[in-house]
């Protein structure tokens, strides 16, 4: 007798709601390799070690639970700075309300043409940093994404990219249910920024594959907010050169459901990389979720991963990260800290800080805390005569910026900023 | 101005009365000094009246103008004219001193109805008030407290007061933990508030405090009560006898 499991039954039934599109066979056969390993793997359950503070149920649904669209009362971010500027509606490419794509010493194709072509570099990379993100953890939300995603971009940054490539995520239907898929490599030497910006759609996946050679720079700065009930998965997938920079930067207001995955490995000697997370939630209904593994397989490089949230009113918040130091992978320099704020007793922050370490020559250092906002510098300011709402967000944004100063940028730092002490300021009155 | 009557206050979380029954009257322009043994309730009372929790006021009131200080929040007391400078001035992080000083004083001038400064007005006003009490740029934007030496928090505290221009300046102990150079330039920065309305509450434990701000009247507080008040003359005497004899003549 045949006996069904929800892992395996959920994942024939995700592969058969989404089709892969067509294109060129090495793309084929890196869809088919992402299938296969899907199949094998089984779609999470909350029974799942990785997702054991987390259920992923409403991202593996069908169809998609739906999100009611947010009052659009606030711009989209970096509008103030020069920028390429992608446009997405609910997950697909919007060309008309897009820049043309051109900027110097980067080329950019859509997922699409890229995918179609039969000799491309990109067959090195698509689904292939994904792959090597699957072990020694499953991530198979990936894995159905490298399957049958349909959009985004290839982008090659070959110098240094003159303005950041900006995605802005536009939701506007409360069925959209979508996947983005972006492949980036910056040559060696070479540098680029990306930003993304917004919700994307009632539920959205997406995974980004980040090659950075020898010397060369990656930024990224995401926000996602301030929609209530969108559900969002992502993945960022690095690799590290030598002597190579990853930054990478991730600010969320509310959402029924956000886990953010970023899987990076050090290949090269000499190499820094740093993943920051800023988060604020409020109600039951906020659950956020940052989950990261670092692999250190060279020598002398550092990493630094800053997490801190903010929750009230009941929300959750969760973080996973793992610092792994391959033997040999000496002089390694690991960084971890991981920061509740809790504003009140029904709020919930769950933390799994871990280190695995097979070199005898590295620093590797992890902290994780819990706590309330400080009564005695609440006193001292309204002793002051700082009104007690503003001085606890006062508070809150000085607990959130030490995440925020990660951004290697202060045009981008001061943007962040201000939006989230706009969206303190407007939660007050 | 401020005026305390038959004022007991206990903490909240033991039974344990502190203050059993402190009566004073500043009147305006006037300094008040209070002097007392340790544990006798002197920064209890700068507490209660700031409004900290964990104290509960058991009997009694407390009024700056005549209006109800006890009734009110403690960022209301401070838009009211109330100043409490802290023994221990609190550090925090993550926001800088300049910004603080901004919105708090923003932050009252709206309470009261005025209009807020432009960050323009703001830093000219800023930067002569506290070059006068010796606070270079780099501590006016770095975080409030942090890093701060003794007297550079001190100073700081003062730094707020002059900004803030309140009616009533408590100030607690600023003299501890000050050098004689320190005490002299916060006890100058206190002086060139005094205009003949504004009055004040020095707490202190030693006379040298009030060698540079010298007070109208003298209390001295014992066992949550004043159980003497004079002229400067009677902290000279403390200063000489310490606290034994005046306790031995209330007993």
């Amino acid at each position: 007798m045949a006996v069904t499991n929800p892992k395996y039954d959920i994942c024939d039934a995700l592969l058969a709601a989404y089709k892969a599109p067509v294109g060129a066979k090495w793309a084929m056969d890196a869809r088919n390799a992402a299938s296969t390993n899907l199949r094998r793997m089984g779609a999470p359950v909350k029974r799942d070690e990785y997702w054991k503070y987390t259920n992923p149920a409403g991202l593996t649904a069908l169809p998609a639970p739906t999100a009611g669209l947010f009052d659009a009362d606030e711009m989209p971010m970096f509008t103030s700075i020069d920028r390429l500027k992608m446009v997405f509606i609910d997950g697909v490419f919007d060309a008309e309300q897009s820049d043309d794509l051109t900027l110097a010493g980067v080329e950019i194709e859509t997922l699409s043409e890229a995918l179609s072509k039969d000799i491309h570099w990109a067959k090195d990379m698509f689904g292939v940093l994904e792959a090597n993100g699957q072990t020694p953890v499953n991530r198979p939300l990936a894995a159905l994404n490298t399957a049958v995603a349909q959009e985004g971009f290839v982008i090659r940054a070959t110098g240094n990219s003159p303005m950041p490539i900006s995605m802005q995520y536009l939701h506007t239907s409360e069925n959209s249910d979508a996947m983005v898929h972006h492949v980036i490599k910056v040559d060696a030497g070479a540098s680029l920024t990306v930003l993304e910006n917004g919700p994307g759609a009632a539920r959205f996946n997406s995974v980004m594959e980040v090659d950075v050679a020898d010397g060369a720079e990656f930024h990224h700065v995401r926000t996602q907010g301030r929609d209530h009930e969108r559900r969002t998965a992502t993945h960022l997938f690095g690799r590290l050169g030598a002597e190579s920079i990853f930054r990478s930067f991730t600010m969320t207001v509310n959402g029924v459901l956000i886990r953010n995955e970023c899987v990076l490995e050090f290949t090269g000697d000499d190499a820094k990389a740093t993943i920051g997370g800023a988060s604020a939630g409020d109600g039951p209904g906020f659950h956020h979720d940052d989950t990261v593994f670092v692999t250190h397989d060279a020598l002398n490089c550092e990493s630094r991963q800053v997490f801190k949230k903010v929750l009230r009113n009941g929300a959750t918040g969760v973080f996973q990260g793992k610092i792994l130091v391959k033997n040999g992978a000496q002089k390694t320099d690991g960084y971890q800290i991981s920061q509740g704020l809790l504003l009140d007793d029904n709020s919930n922050f769950f933390a799994k800080p871990e280190l695995e370490i097979y070199a005898d020559d590295v620093i590797c250092s992890h902290g994780s805390t819990v706590g309330a906002i400080d009564e005695n510098a609440l006193f001292y300011m309204l002793t002051r005569g700082v009104p007690k709402a503003q001085a606890q967000d006062m508070l809150i944004l000085a607990f959130l910026s030490e995440a925020i100063d990660e951004i290697d940028n202060d045009a981008l730092s001061q943007d962040i900023h201000d939006r989230l002490s706009q969206w303190m300021e407007r939660r007050r009155s | 101005m401020l005026e305390i009557k038959n004022l007991q206050v206990g903490l909240e979380e033991e039974d344990k009365q502190i203050l059993k029954g402190v009566d004073m009257n500043i009147g305006e322009g006037e300094v008040h000094a209070i002097m007392g043994p340790n544990g006798s309730g002197k920064s209890t009372m700068s507490y209660v009246l700031a409004g900290k929790n964990g104290y509960e006021v058991t009997d009694g009131s407390a009024t700056l103008n005549g209006v109800d200080l006890l009734d009110m929040d403690p960022e209301e007391r401070a838009a009211a004219g109330l100043f409490l400078a802290f023994q221990y001035p609190v550090e925090i992080p993550g926001v800088g001193n300049m910004t603080f000083l901004r919105t708090a004083v923003n932050a009252q001038r709206k309470a009261r109805g005025e209009d807020e400064l432009s960050a323009g007005e703001f830093l000219k006003v800023v930067r002569a008030k506290a070059k006068a009490l010796k606070i270079d740029a780099d501590m006016l934007k770095r975080p409030v407290n942090v890093g701060f030496s003794g007297g550079e928090k001190k100073r700081n505290e003062i730094l707020q007061m002059a900004m803030l221009e309140p009616k009533m300046c408590v100030l607690d102990e600023t003299d501890s933990g000050l050098d004689v150079d320190a005490m002299k330039l916060v006890a100058e920065g206190v002086n060139a508030l005094r205009d003949g309305k504004r009055s004040f509450l020095v707490i202190t434990h030693y006379q040298r405090l009030l060698d540079h701000i010298k007070p109208d009247v003298v209390h001295i507080m014992a066992d949550g009560k004043i159980i003497k008040s004079g002229g400067p003359e009677l902290a000279l005497e403390v200063e000489n006898n310490g606290y034994a004899d005046l306790l031995a003549e209330v007993a």
